[in-house]
């Protein structure tokens, strides 16, 4: 499998504003530095508490955001990386460098640009009940993509639309419709339907199902399951409820303010996990299943803020693993077996 | 185990212009003295109705049209009827007796006034008597002690304070307080009622483990995180020791790792007080977690109500086995319920559940299945039993 989607060292940092002329006083680092690389058909979960960079990630990453500093590269092949970061490494030839660079990476297109990388890649958003224009009728919902690229035209259009709403299980006769008059999980269909019309390669899901019931949500994830075997498409999925993430994803990245502090295969992630973060998450994660309550780890604290996060490991103050090493230096990302990934100096 | 409510026959219904809400229909629920109650159930499936019943608290266009809900009160050993109480009656067992802790910890506080006063109006409100005792006492210690100047001269202000103190914590109405806390200026004469019940909610913020509950006490709701915000509002429920506290999706808006630490809190609160929990949720795994027994409703009616293992392994209703299938589980195909939730306009007669039931009978489309004990402890209502 080849890499679809490489993100490298991306940083997307918002300033907060202070003072009289209401200057940059400091930086919320809500990405700081996260490498991921999404290949081609692969079903990643990116998984997180609220606040630490999930959905900032994934709109950076689908570029409704410049990113502060790194690379996004999209279907780009693996020379032309290697060059950019040979050229890098140099510190020299700087024409060069940023022709690659206008050229291939994501961060540095312009908006015409990113417009026709959008047909490519598309996002569905996380409540599908401030995602659709209440006053568009479902029919022109779901063609606007389709009219904004200019795919197709006229007539075609309609059959288009009919066919999308048919293949996310809607009936035709709700094309006159609005959206305030479906429910949730309709409604979500909806959203999915409009991210597919003008076919793209990559779909980016942001907490689809966190604001439907449970049996909702297994008629969605099913749904998701569907379309990506009938389209070969590839997802970025983030959640915060790590049994969707078990059960549905092909690899998964834990992330705790703005890193990623373990990747890997689910079955390795959450039967052997080794950093301490994705450990006591796991553990906290309540299953249905009542002779399954021992064991739990309860975290002391809470999630520090990512504008002013702890020095070190932004994970020490809660870890109970902590040295003096974690409280001083940041560790990387490192592999430690097959496809699995943890930045921690003590991993478990 | 005795019961400490006892819901009979309740009927809720909302009378809109689009047509009538069956909210709750029929519905028959005992919480035992000591116990967690789970209630589960999809949206709209009169989870929170349930609870806002108990404390007569429908929103309009609700109604409770029918029913009656016992509630045994341990402090007078008698029963009341909750239903047939006055208005004031029951506002002094609302937050009293029965409290409690809404969904959304950030609507549920005022953003204008601190958290320390807002936890001390539950005292102020409903354990006046308490404070004017303790008030009292204080007075009467600084009455006690002390031949400085200053002190003589306080001396005749201290007794008339401590008289009026006296008269706040014998009795049940006092005129002079009472005139005195309708003057402007004047009623800051009081001011050590207020004291006191802030000194109680800073030892009950302690005890809810907010760090540094001095400090706490003094800010205002948007300067804590939202599993602060939480804590404080249990805080609020727990200020009087509740018989029965009611928990309306109390994790649902919180982190996993602070939700591990909410269910450890609500745990460690059953232990120490024997309160019982009326814990309102729809994740199936976080009942697991707290519940002793659990209730399952749908579209407004009770489907199966067990104890939490028994629900768990042993589920007998075709809703309650849908559900628990439909939860993702690593290693396992997800099951989906066909159709969608029942209108809640124009239900479905007989069994709610008929239409997207696997084993549904002819008798399911008409008539309605009642409630009945096929195993010990462990209630169904459906045919197939």
């Amino acid at each position: 499998m080849d890499t679809l989607v490489d993100i490298r060292r991306l940083k997307k940092h918002f300033p907060i504003l202070g003072g009289v002329l209401r200057r940059p006083v400091g930086a919320v680092k809500a990405v700081d530095g996260v490498s991921l690389a999404i290949k081609r058909g692969q079903w990643l979960g990116l998984v997180g508490e609220s606040g630490c960079g999930k959905t900032t990630l994934a709109k950076t990453l689908i570029r409704l955001w410049k990113p502060t500093s790194g690379h996004i590269y999209f279907d780009v092949p693996d020379v032309v990386k290697a060059e950019i970061e040979m050229l890098e490494s140099q510190d020299k030839n700087g024409s060069k460098l940023n022709s690659l660079l206008k050229e291939n990476d994501l961060g540095t297109f312009s908006s015409s640009r990113v417009r026709s990388f959008h047909r490519r890649a598309q996002l569905v958003h996380q409540d599908p009940f401030t995602s659709l224009n209440p006053r568009m009728k479902i029919k022109n919902i779901v063609a606007e993509p389709l009219k904004i690229h200019h795919v197709l035209s006229g007539h075609a259009v309609e059959t288009a639309v009919e066919e999308l709403l048919d293949k996310v299980g809607l009936s035709s006769g709700q094309l006159e419709r609005y959206p305030h008059q479906f429910s949730g999980g309709q409604r979500q269909r909806i959203a999915i339907a409009r991210a597919l019309a003008t076919k793209p390669e990559f779909i980016a899901f942001d907490e689809p199902t966190s604001a439907l019931d449970v049996s909702v949500q297994a008629q969605i994830l099913n749904l998701l399951k569907d379309l990506k075997r009938e389209f070969g498409l590839t997802y970025l999925y983030i959640t915060h409820e790590l049994l969707i993430a078990e059960s549905v994803c092909d690899y998964i990245a834990v992330m705790y303010v703005g890193k990623v502090v373990e990747m890997g295969k689910p079955e390795e992630i959450f039967h052997t996990p080794r950093h301490p973060y994705s450990q006591s998450l796991i553990a906290a994660t309540p299953v249905p299943d009542p002779t399954r309550r021992v064991g739990r780890i309860v975290l002391p604290g809470e999630v520090p803020s990512p504008a002013n996060p702890p020095p070190g490991c932004h994970f020490n103050p809660r870890c109970s693993r902590a040295s003096d090493e974690c409280r001083e230096f940041e560790p990387e990302l490192k592999l430690i077996s097959n496809d699995h990934y943890v930045a921690c100096f003590y991993p478990l | 185990m005795e019961d400490l409510v006892r819901i009979r026959d309740l009927t809720v219904r909302f009378h809109t212009y689009e047509g009538v809400v069956y909210a709750i229909d029929d519905l028959d629920l005992d919480i035992r003295q000591g116990e967690t109650l789970g209630i589960v159930g999809e949206t709209g499936s009169g989870k929170t109705m349930t609870a806002l019943a108990i404390l007569r608290l429908i929103p309009y266009p609700g109604r409770i049209e029918s029913g009656s809900i016992v509630f045994f009160d341990k402090g007078l050993r008698s029963e009341l009827e909750l239903l047939k109480l006055s208005e004031d009656k029951m506002r002094s067992i609302r937050g009293c007796k029965i409290s409690m802790v809404f969904q959304e910890p950030g609507s549920a506080l005022n953003p204008v006034y601190t958290i320390g006063d807002q936890i001390s109006e539950v005292y102020l409100l409903h354990q006046r008597q308490e404070l004017g005792r303790q008030a009292k006492r204080r007075i009467d210690s600084l009455l006690g002690n002390g031949g400085t100047l200053a002190a003589s001269i306080k001396r005749p202000f201290w007794r008339w304070q401590s008289r009026l103190y006296n008269k706040i914590a014998e009795g049940s109405n006092p005129l002079e307080p009472r005139i005195l806390s309708h003057i402007p200026l004047f009623r800051r004469l009081l001011w050590r009622l207020k004291d006191e019940a802030g000194l109680l909610t800073v030892s009950m913020l302690k005890d809810v483990e907010i760090p540094d509950p001095d400090r706490v006490a003094g800010r205002y709701p948007h300067e804590l995180s939202g599993g602060m915000k939480q804590r404080a509002v249990i805080a609020m429920a727990l200020a009087c020791s509740p018989e029965l506290l009611i928990a309306d999706e109390p994790t649902t808006s919180l982190d996993v790792t602070i939700q591990a630490q909410m269910l450890e809190l609500f745990r460690r609160i059953k232990a120490d007080r024997g309160a019982s929990v009326l814990f309102i949720t729809h994740n199936l795994g976080v009942a697991a977690e707290v519940c002793d027994r659990v209730a399952v409703m749908y579209a407004g009616r009770l489907c199966e109500v067990a104890g939490v293992e028994e629900i768990f392994l042993h589920p007998m209703h075709p809703y309650t086995k849908a559900l628990l299938e439909a939860v993702p589980m690593p290693g396992k195909e997800l099951q989906t319920i066909p159709g969608a939730l029942a209108d809640a306009f124009n239900p479905p007669p007989g069994c709610r559940f008929h239409p997207r039931c696997p084993s549904a009978m002819p008798t399911c489309q008409h008539e309605r299945p009642k409630l009945k004990e096929v195993a010990k402890d462990h209630m169904v209502a459906c045919y197939l039993y």
